[in-house]
């Protein structure tokens, strides 16, 4: 499929959405279920003042901080684990229990031993993400290449070559997937972190939009956020991807 | 160039799953001159790989002792089974990664890469080539690091016979512009004979013995002649 067959595809599929979202708010004819329209006058309104690009970007900050934390620390531990067996034994159970840790639990303990500030926000949603990214990365750990290994050590890499030019080139994999399902996840712990404890941020201005029943405004925030999240994806993620794969026949 | 002096008290293998423990070496023992071109030639999986690997210091769980004679601890490079390059570099920087980065050794990697007829290859990734290329390319980034003693593990399999003749060629023609103790694995006893000074007959059952201990008599000219291999083959190796 050529690149504008592929476009036309999203667009239509996307027109079908809007028209069936159209028809339903019709349908129900609520103030709770606002037409697309009235949710583009609310993205409107929102950004007119300002707010909507403040509580974006507070929001992509927190996210962006707990992604940097979490993917960084939960890669060091998974590749730890995943080369220590020993160390595995001894924190696999660790490791599953943080791992079925309500999300909540974790913000509400952080709120509660470290106050309601900004680290405390962020140090939850990095810890709830960590886990996650140590197990992706244990199996890349696990899987890796005994031979280029050994071939490193004839030619005498030393630590540091060996890292960077045998070792990380086969984490990338097992790296991307963490940061993909990473950015998806952290961003929504993100949302629930704002509404329980800081007055800035998309969960924040969620928040107050529901004490106002004010629909269209958390659809027109929620769909802002798609749209951002999104063109991390495409701007940094995609081409970053591709860049490290060019070897691949 | 490096002699070296292999005495093997005990090396085996512990229990694997339903295998049992497996005695690789006993009370082996082999010297080596420097300089001599050694054949191990055997059966697969008597150990030849093994000792390769005890040499190379990737092995170091057995009983015994490896000494080298020579000026230091010697340069040692290995010809893997397969190329065992790295997918993600390109071949120029493959060859590289075994230099400290200075533009001399920049220099020695690109005459070497023509050497082994690479040149036009060197900003390609190894995955994109064929498996006489990658091998070529691992042979250069064995020579790259001036070996004193360079192991060799059946490098040339599963290449078709002309690549793998033309691969030997190649070998001998880089051995003559820089010399060293070749310690070279194959099962392929005319393959042994159109390259080495010396064959060592390894047997079974484990753990392995040396059947036979030969000296190759033939100039580099004559080993080029099939029927002189084939020759000293009937003569030397079938009994």
């Amino acid at each position: 499929m050529r690149a504008w067959q592929r476009l036309a595809w999203t667009a239509l599929s996307l027109l079908a959405f809007l028209a069936l979202w159209q028809f339903l708010s019709f349908l129900v004819a609520s103030r709770t279920v606002p037409s697309p329209l009235l949710v583009l006058d609310a993205l409107i309104a929102a950004a007119e003042g300002g707010r909507l690009f403040y509580h974006i970007s507070a929001t992509l900050g927190r996210v962006g901080a707990a992604f940097f934390i979490a993917l960084l620390l939960g890669s060091a531990v998974g590749i730890l684990l995943g080369r220590a067996p020993k160390l595995d034994r001894l924190f696999n159970s660790w490791l599953v229990l943080f791992l079925n840790l309500p999300a909540l639990v974790v913000i509400i303990l952080c709120y509660v031993w470290f106050g309601l500030t900004e680290a405390a926000a962020v140090t939850a949603v990095a810890i709830n993400k960590i886990p996650n990214v140590a197990v992706i990365m244990r199996e890349g750990a696990l899987a890796l290449d005994r031979d280029l290994a050994e071939m490193a050590r004839v030619y005498r890499f030393g630590a540091w070559k060996t890292l960077r030019h045998v070792v990380l080139p086969q984490l990338v994999p097992f790296f991307a997937a963490a940061a993909r399902s990473g950015l998806a996840l952290v961003w929504k712990i993100v949302l629930v972190v704002e509404l329980l404890g800081r007055s800035s941020g998309v969960g924040f201005e969620l928040y107050m939009a529901f004490q106002l029943f004010d629909v269209a405004t958390i659809l027109a925030y929620a769909f802002a956020f798609i749209l951002v999240i999104q063109l991390i994806e495409l701007a940094l993620l995609q081409p970053w991807e591709r860049a490290v794969n060019r070897w691949r026949r | 160039m490096t002699g070296l002096e292999i005495e093997i008290t005990q090396k085996r293998f512990p229990a694997v799953g339903n295998a049992p423990p497996l005695l690789v070496y006993r009370s082996f023992r082999l010297s080596v001159e420097p300089g001599t071109f050694l054949c191990l030639l055997g059966p697969s999986g008597i150990g030849k790989t093994t000792l390769l690997n005890m040499i190379a210091g990737l092995d170091s769980d057995f009983e015994g002792r490896i000494v080298f004679h020579g000026r230091g601890t010697p340069r040692i490079a290995y010809a893997f089974q397969s190329p065992r390059l790295l997918p993600w570099r390109t071949l120029l920087e493959n060859l590289l990664l075994v230099l400290p980065s200075t533009s001399e050794a920049r220099e020695r990697i690109e005459i070497l890469l023509q050497e082994v007829g690479l040149a036009d290859a060197a900003h390609v990734y190894p995955e994109r080539l064929s498996l006489g290329m990658q091998r070529r390319a691992a042979l250069a980034r064995a020579f790259a690091v001036e070996p004193d003693l360079l192991l060799m593990d059946e490098p040339f399999v599963s290449l078709d016979e002309p690549t793998a003749d033309r691969l030997r060629d190649l070998l001998c023609r880089l051995l003559e512009r820089h010399p060293a103790t070749v310690l070279f694995v194959t099962h392929d006893s005319r393959e042994a004979l159109r390259l080495a000074d010396r064959i060592l007959l390894l047997e079974g059952p484990a753990p392995a013995q040396i059947r036979r201990d030969l000296t190759v008599p033939m100039s580099r000219e004559e080993r080029r002649d099939k029927a002189q291999i084939e020759a000293l083959h009937q003569q030397l190796l079938t009994s």
